[in-house]
């Protein structure tokens, strides 16, 4: 491995446990309380903060709202929102601006109510008033969020021989992971989950059809929860009571549906190369890989663009269980917190890749990878298959 | 007997998107029309004032014949909009029109989308006609 420039570290990191707030909060509480908790975890309060990165969670004019409700005046404001994979984003944003020396702590925040509020994330449909003119073409088909997933996987079973038991493979090793962490099966109970146990590839290819070829346990759950994350320089880390988990590189990209477009490679085949050359580090060095596991198509998808294996070649790779903590020989292990199929999925997931690398790289998750060195967070926000942001990020310990 | 009003109907497109207003006016008279680009010849698909190419504003407007390939498709099961959960299954596709437009739309006229659909397969426009604009969908040809 490359010596890689060391500027910025994750310091601090909350999960908010609970997946159902039955109401009882708002999407601003559960950011407070989790920065509260993120900061207390680095050593640091509210008056170090100077930086801030908001996708928007907690309604308009995001990062002044933000500020406001804390209760700060920090010198950078940061409110790109791209789904998912804001905070991959934020994080690469808040390493650059550190080393930059524009700030010094910088404070990333997530809170959402999905599940109370019963927003139908993936099948809620389109429809309404066009407010753009990709809507206006599109929306009155009909089409899912979910749906737009299940294209991918129809044509990455059509053009590689992909199969629907080997999409099974993401979901039935997300799952062992969700089992061994408390706060998934609590909120798997929470959420009232039908058999919250181990899975097989039969459960998954046998549960019912959401949209062709995605079966009920390919797709994410639809829960509360949030979190946050404290990011800092090499100064201040040095000052903190947890060891940093350096922020080694990070990438970004666009993809949208193109006109004779390759629709089984997404803007991670952009985004990953930048964020890998940037730490110097190789896909085959990376002992984590926490990729937003929106649906099973969506690994197996990015897996493949970030460069795990050949595109078209994801099927076999993931074959046999290898994607779980215990196969460390046979690369990453993957969501080793249960990931958004099997621990939560709020609606924008990234922030919880970038914690769950964190635990591993302290050596503090519930399926801890021994001596886990590098992990790589990849956030897809928005719809692969159709309009998608990708943000990857590399992580590693000192 | 259920209520006409209640009856849900599709969510239409809003024919004075100034976008895509010159593709939707087409569709009255049964042309599903792209733009192609003067200076550079890209084809632009959705429509637009400019070129994806090169940002220029020379595009000509050309109609396909409305004939295609299915990309890639998905049968959705499950929908909570009113209109669409009355139609489930109902396949939606990415079709890759001859002339090098990839649209999206509702693939129609098969007994059972979920056994006969192929990706590959050739399909043809069939318009579902509205009061101000017709829907392009598309069925096996």
């Amino acid at each position: 491995m490359a010596q890689q420039a060391r500027t910025a570290a994750i310091v601090g990191i909350h999960e908010f446990p609970s997946r159902d707030v039955e109401g009882a909060l708002s999407p601003l509480h559960i950011k407070t309380q989790s920065a509260l908790a993120a900061l207390e975890d680095a050593g640091l309060t509210i008056r170090d903060v100077d930086a801030i990165y908001d996708a928007g969670d907690g309604g308009m004019m995001s990062g002044l709202a933000i500020s406001e409700y804390f209760g700060i005046h920090p010198d950078v404001i940061d409110t790109t929102m791209v789904g998912g994979s804001s905070y991959e984003f934020h994080a690469a944003h808040a390493a650059r601006d550190i080393a930059s020396g524009k700030c010094k702590v910088a404070l990333l925040t997530y809170g959402s109510t999905a599940h109370s509020n019963a927003f139908a994330i993936g099948v809620g449909g389109r429809g309404g008033p066009a407010s753009s003119p990709w809507d206006n073409m599109e929306g009155w088909t009909g089409m899912t969020l979910v749906a737009n997933y299940a294209m991918v996987a129809h044509r990455h079973m059509h053009q590689y021989g992909t199969t629907s038991e080997q999409l099974a493979e993401i979901s039935t090793a997300t799952r062992y992971h969700a089992m061994r962490n408390p706060d998934a099966v609590a909120g798997m109970e929470a959420l009232e989950f039908m058999n919250i146990r181990e899975t097989t590839i039969e459960d998954v290819v046998t549960s019912r059809v959401i949209a062709d070829p995605l079966h009920l346990l390919e797709c994410c759950m639809i829960s509360d929860g949030g979190g946050a994350v404290v990011i800092a320089s090499p100064e201040v880390a040095a000052g903190c009571k947890e060891k940093p988990v350096w922020i080694l590189g990070g990438g970004e990209a666009t993809g949208y549906p193109v006109n004779g477009g390759d629709i089984t490679t997404s803007a991670a085949a952009q985004s990953g190369p930048s964020a890998f050359g940037e730490a110097g580090v190789t896909p085959g060095e990376i002992d984590i890989a926490m990729i937003y596991d929106s649906f099973s198509i969506t690994v197996l998808t990015l897996l493949e663009d970030l460069g795990f294996c050949k595109k078209g070649e994801g099927g076999s790779w993931v074959e046999g269980g290898r994607l779980r903590f215990d196969r460390p020989n046979d690369g990453p292990a993957l969501n080793t917190d249960g990931g958004g199929l099997s621990s939560n999925h709020p609606g924008m997931r990234g922030i919880f890749l970038l914690i769950e690398a964190t635990r591993q790289l302290r050596g503090e998750s519930t399926s801890q990878v021994d001596d886990a060195k590098l992990a790589v967070a990849h956030g897809n926000g928005g719809m692969l298959g159709s309009r998608h942001c990708a943000g990857t990020v590399i992580l590693g310990r000192d | 007997m259920a209520d006409p009003k209640n009856i849900p109907t599709r969510p239409l497109p809003n024919a004075k998107e100034m976008d895509t207003a010159p593709f939707w006016a087409a569709t009255k008279e049964g042309e599903l029309r792209f733009q192609r680009c003067d200076d550079c010849d890209t084809v632009v698909f959705y429509p637009r004032q400019h070129c994806t190419g090169c940002l220029g504003r020379n595009l000509s407007w050309q109609t396909s014949k409305g004939e295609g390939t299915v990309y890639t498709y998905s049968v959705i099961r499950q929908s909570y909009h009113p209109f669409f959960r009355s139609k489930v299954p109902f396949a939606v596709a990415w079709i890759d029109l001859d002339e090098g437009p990839r649209i999206l739309s509702n693939l129609t006229g098969v007994e059972d989308p979920t056994t006969d659909i192929t990706i590959g397969q050739r399909v043809v426009v069939d318009w579902e006609p509205h009061e101000e604009l017709s829907i392009p969908l598309f069925r096996p040809a």
